[in-house]
């Protein structure tokens, strides 16, 4: 059997994360010879996707957490477990890794049962490596979780947990029946949606998929209906017969929501309808990915995009560099601000360019998100100090033991967006690991930066920050800008604004000289050749009013301020 | 009007003598050798340090061989032998030269005769060779007037050499003495320039050409900077240019091109017609020529060439037919360099009105008008020729 069977994505084998949640069915024979069937879902640990986290929590009856024993308690461990918990959900502390020759699987579990309660002799211990403890993890699974419950002959009710588009059938769910039966030839409705569907084919996944007829209560498997469109099967939704269906759905549902926005734009203008193609296949696989054309002066025709967090943003970018062979340039990430107006109305604002006018402008909120962050104690002044500085503020802290802490803040998202994460890890050696929530919208005091080339403001640099960094923006920016734009036949002044307040200047002074001294023995050819070499590398200029801006200037610019 | 009537009657600068400049007929002689390369030149030249000397006079019998194989082009109004080092040639051979020149296609009365002499070359004696092989004019290869440049550039003379050689000219009844000067070497200072300025003025020459020095790929200037040495600058050689020009327009030099100043009635006419876009013919090794709407070139390699012409075949490498838009297109990019600036044609029309002229003539750097289009600020030539060469048939 291969490795990382269920990292099914070449994205996901590479960089050995899971970024699409994934279903199984095993057979499993007891110690006591007692038969048992074993729905699995295995989902992404990382806080970007703890929305596809929370509903496969809601499909099942219990959870294994795993820590690394060399790592113990991460930040993700923590708030997945706090999921499972609110969910009801049975919890089976396991300890992996124990093979490494770093593990201290006594002191994850001590970190363990201190997160869950119990006894630290409660977590199994195992390596999915060597196979340790295997076998231990299966019993207790069909010791401590419960069967699933649900009543077979009350009205459908299943939830939709994840699905993916598949060229040939369509769009396939995975669904977890919790009511009723789910069978070929019925017609089903989505209740949030309100649209009825042809049950075409349904089966379980090995994870190959295997064709069963029909899925009972408490059963897990997948549901074709030769659907095309993605948008209309949403994950969390709940199914139940068309006819004489079940009347409350099976929890809330909720859209999963976009926390990062940024621009992206190819860097060649023709590649932007393969863009368009690009983000539509990609969205097959990934509602929670919303992107809208938006046009920049400085970078053509690209799109807003929306993102669940910086990781999403990363991988989606990647996916369509990779997959589509596209050559991308993407504007400083940025949160969803609320623009209050004086007319008392308020405006969504996903980026600079949507910000209203300082005239319309009464005040923007801003949101904020519970932080957790857990590191080891030696660090806890360098961390404390770092949150201090990106306005956080300072909730609990707990020890999981001696040597390691779980800190709460309250903290806007957009540091976290800016360089937190980097900054973090930085200066805890990459030991502090971070999970955050959605909070709260606050009031704050937010000016759009611009930034101007000649006195004409390039829509591609501007940026929303809170005031406190807006001077340091703008002169990092305007002094990058400095040494990438060349010297034009004119002074060319470079100025940070906000509003009409100039806050950093610096100026391309005009180029003087630009002549070569003499021909060799009249060779014209030559320096013909030179000239018109030399003008083709000026193809890729933009222009900016009358300043002349290289394509990649906009790139670099852009790509040093991500770093 | 004659090219010498005319070269009397005109200043150098004038718009009439540029055009006329167009119809001369010019002959270039490439000669190769040098005693040594020096550290920013890629020339098509022969290092006689090297391999020793070279046999100057089964070069100058193979150049004399390829004179005879040209085609005729009617009598020439202009000679210049160019390097290299011509003046490391026994005026005999120069004089061979310049007989079949006289064979082949004949000389203008009063045609002008111009070589480059090195200082170090130079004695009374030799100029005298000179003046009897039949040369009018004498550039010298001074190019500073500082020991310290002199030796960054790594040539052989000392700043007395350069005065003995212009006096030595004058003495030996040469009529026409010119200086070349480089600029702008990091080894050069604000005041070192301003010596060699007021040295190159004392001299009381008839021209004078500065050229700012250019850091050409794969010579040893090249490998220095890239291994950290100072680079030259483009701003002090901008300031290093003006500063020349004022001093020496204050001294009765007219510029009548980006990089040459002359006095009334000394304009160099081999160079003011090339850059009018005159035909010439050229010999010798790496020559280019330029004749009929064609520009051809010559092996840049010795033992090609002399095999060449041992075949009895002309040493051509390669040839270029030019229609007559772009034969237009260089008229344009060639005559920008000139002070009087070039026709305004349709095309040179087309380009002031083009985008990127209108941005050069808003910048103060091109100006169109009485019938000229010509660049007021010559550091800026290449900006200018850069975008003019893109103009086409069809832009408005
Ligand atoms: N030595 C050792 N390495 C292991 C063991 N289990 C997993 N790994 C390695 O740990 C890395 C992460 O494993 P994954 O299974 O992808 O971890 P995950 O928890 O699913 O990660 P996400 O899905 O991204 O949250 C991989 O390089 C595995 O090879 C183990 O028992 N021992
Ligand atoms: S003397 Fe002139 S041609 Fe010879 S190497 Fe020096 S610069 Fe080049
Ligand atoms: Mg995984």
């Amino acid at each position: 059997m291969r490795d990382q069977v269920l990292d099914e994505m070449d994205l996901e084998r590479e960089r050995g994360i899971t970024i699409k949640a994934n279903a199984v069915r095993i057979d499993y024979t007891a110690a006591n010879g007692d038969e048992y069937e074993l729905n699995l879902i295995d989902t992404p640990g990382h806080v970007d996707f703890s929305y596809e986290v929370s509903r496969s929590l809601a499909a099942c009856e219990g959870a294994l957490l795993l820590v690394d024993a060399s790592q113990g308690v991460e930040a993700q461990t923590l708030a997945n477990a706090y999921l499972a918990v609110e969910s009801g959900l049975e919890i089976i502390p396991v300890v992996n890794k124990i093979d490494l020759a770093a593990a201290d699987p006594d002191r994850a579990a001590g970190e363990l049962s201190g997160v869950l309660g119990g006894d630290p002799g409660d977590a199994v211990m195992v390596s999915a490596k060597s196979g340790a403890g295997i076998d231990d993890l299966l019993e207790a699974i069909v010791e401590t979780l419960p069967p699933p419950g649900g009543r077979p002959e009350a009205p459908l009710r299943a939830l939709v947990f994840d699905s993916y588009y598949d060229t040939y059938r369509g769009v396939v769910a995975l669904v977890r029946v919790v009511d009723g039966s789910l069978t070929e030839g019925e017609r089903v409705r989505l209740m949030a949606r309100g649209v009825d569907l042809d049950v075409d084919e349904v089966g379980v996944r090995r994870p190959k998929i295997e064709r069963t007829g029909s899925l009972v209560a408490g059963e897990v498997g997948y549901l074709m209906t030769g659907v095309k469109d993605i948008g209309l099967i949403r994950v969390g939704d709940t199914l139940t017969n068309a006819d004489k269906g079940a009347s409350e759905p099976l929890s809330g549902y909720d859209e999963p929501k976009p926390m990062v926005f940024s621009g992206l734009f190819p860097t060649d203008g023709d590649d932007f309808e393969r863009l368009r193609e690009a983000l539509d296949k990609l969205r097959l696989n990934d509602s929670s990915l919303l992107y809208q054309a938006e046009t920049s002066r400085a970078l053509g025709f690209g799109f807003r995009v929306g993102f669940l967090g910086l990781l999403h943003m990363e991988i989606v970018r990647e996916r369509l560099e990779r997959e589509y062979s596209l050559d991308l340039v993407a504007t400083a990430p940025s949160v969803e601000y609320r623009a209050n107006l004086v007319d008392g109305g308020q405006q969504i604002v996903h980026g600079p360019q949507d910000l209203p006018d300082s005239g319309r402008l009464l005040s923007i909120e801003e949101p904020y998100v519970k932080v957790m962050i857990i590191t080891p104690s030696q660090y806890i002044g360098t961390v404390m100090e770092l949150v201090q500085s990106r306005r956080g503020e300072m909730g609990e802290m707990n020890y999981l033991s001696p040597e390691r802490v779980e800190l709460h803040y309250l903290m806007p998202l957009a540091e976290i967006v800016f360089d937190f994460f980097d900054m973090l890890k930085s200066r805890t050696r990459g030991y502090a690991s971070l999970d955050y929530e959605p909070a709260e919208y606050r009031i704050s005091d937010l000016v759009r930066v611009d930034i101007l080339l000649n006195a004409q403001s390039v829509d591609a640099f501007s940026t929303v920050v809170h005031k406190d960094r807006a001077y340091a923006y703008g002169r990092a920016m305007v002094h990058k800008l400095r040494e990438l734009i060349p010297r034009q036949l004119f002074d060319v002044p470079i100025q940070a604004a906000i509003g009409s307040r100039i806050i950093a200047r610096e100026t391309v002074k005009a180029k003087r000289k630009d002549v070569t001294a003499k021909c060799y023995g009249g060779d014209i050819t030559r320096k013909r050749k030179l000239l018109e070499r030399q003008k083709e590398g000026k193809k890729r200029m933009k222009m900016v009013g009358s300043v002349e801006v290289p394509q990649e200037a906009f790139v670099a610019a852009l790509r040093i301020s991500e770093d | 009007m004659d090219p010498t009537d005319s070269t009397a009657e005109y200043p150098p600068d004038s718009p009439v003598l540029a055009d006329l400049a167009a119809s001369w007929k010019s002959a270039y002689i490439h000669v190769p050798f040098c005693a040594r390369r020096c550290p920013y030149c890629d020339f098509a030249i022969v290092d006689e340090s090297a391999g020793g000397a070279a046999d100057h006079t089964t070069y100058i019998g193979a150049v004399a061989a390829e004179i005879g194989m040209a085609a005729d082009f009617g009598p020439l109004d202009a000679v210049n032998f160019g390097g290299g080092t011509p003046s490391r040639l026994a005026p005999e051979l120069l004089e061979r030269v310049i007989g079949a020149l006289e064979v082949q296609f004949g000389l203008s009365e009063g045609a002008e005769m111009s070589l480059e002499v090195n200082p170090e070359d130079w004695s009374d004696e030799y100029g005298r060779g000179l003046v009897d092989a039949g040369f009018t004019r004498v550039s010298i290869g001074a190019q500073s007037f500082d020991p310290a440049v002199l030796d960054a550039l790594g040539r052989l003379h000392d700043p007395d050499a350069i005065a003995r050689t212009v006096s030595g000219v004058r003495t030996v009844g040469i009529s026409s003495v010119g200086i070349d000067l480089i600029f702008g070497h990091p080894a050069e200072t604000a005041a070192s320039w301003e010596r060699s300025i007021a040295a190159a003025m004392a001299l009381e020459v008839d021209h004078i050409s500065t050229y700012s020095l250019t850091v050409e790929p794969g010579t040893a200037l090249s490998r220095e900077i890239r291994a950290g040495a100072p680079a030259p600058d483009d701003d002090v050689q901008a300031d290093r240019y003006h500063r020349f020009c004022d001093v020496a327009s204050g001294h009765g030099f007219v510029r009548y091109e980006v990089s040459n100043h002359a006095r009334d009635g000394h304009v160099c006419r081999y160079n003011l017609s090339t850059w009018a876009h005159g035909e010439y013919v050229a010999f010798g090794l790496g020559a280019h020529d330029h004749r009929w709407g064609r520009r051809e070139r010559n092996h840049r390699r010795l033992d090609r060439y002399l095999g060449a012409i041992e075949a009895g075949e002309r040493p051509r490498v390669g040839v270029e037919h030019l229609d007559d838009f772009h034969q237009e297109r260089d008229r344009l990019m060639l005559g920008l360099r000139l002070a009087a600036g070039t026709p305004l044609t349709p095309t040179a029309e087309r380009f002031a009105a083009s985008e990127a002229g209108r941005r050069f003539i808003q910048a103060g750097i091109l100006e169109a008008g009485d019938g000229r289009l010509r660049i007021i600020e010559p550091m800026m030539t290449d900006a200018v020729a850069r975008e003019a060469l893109s103009v086409s048939w069809h832009d408005c």
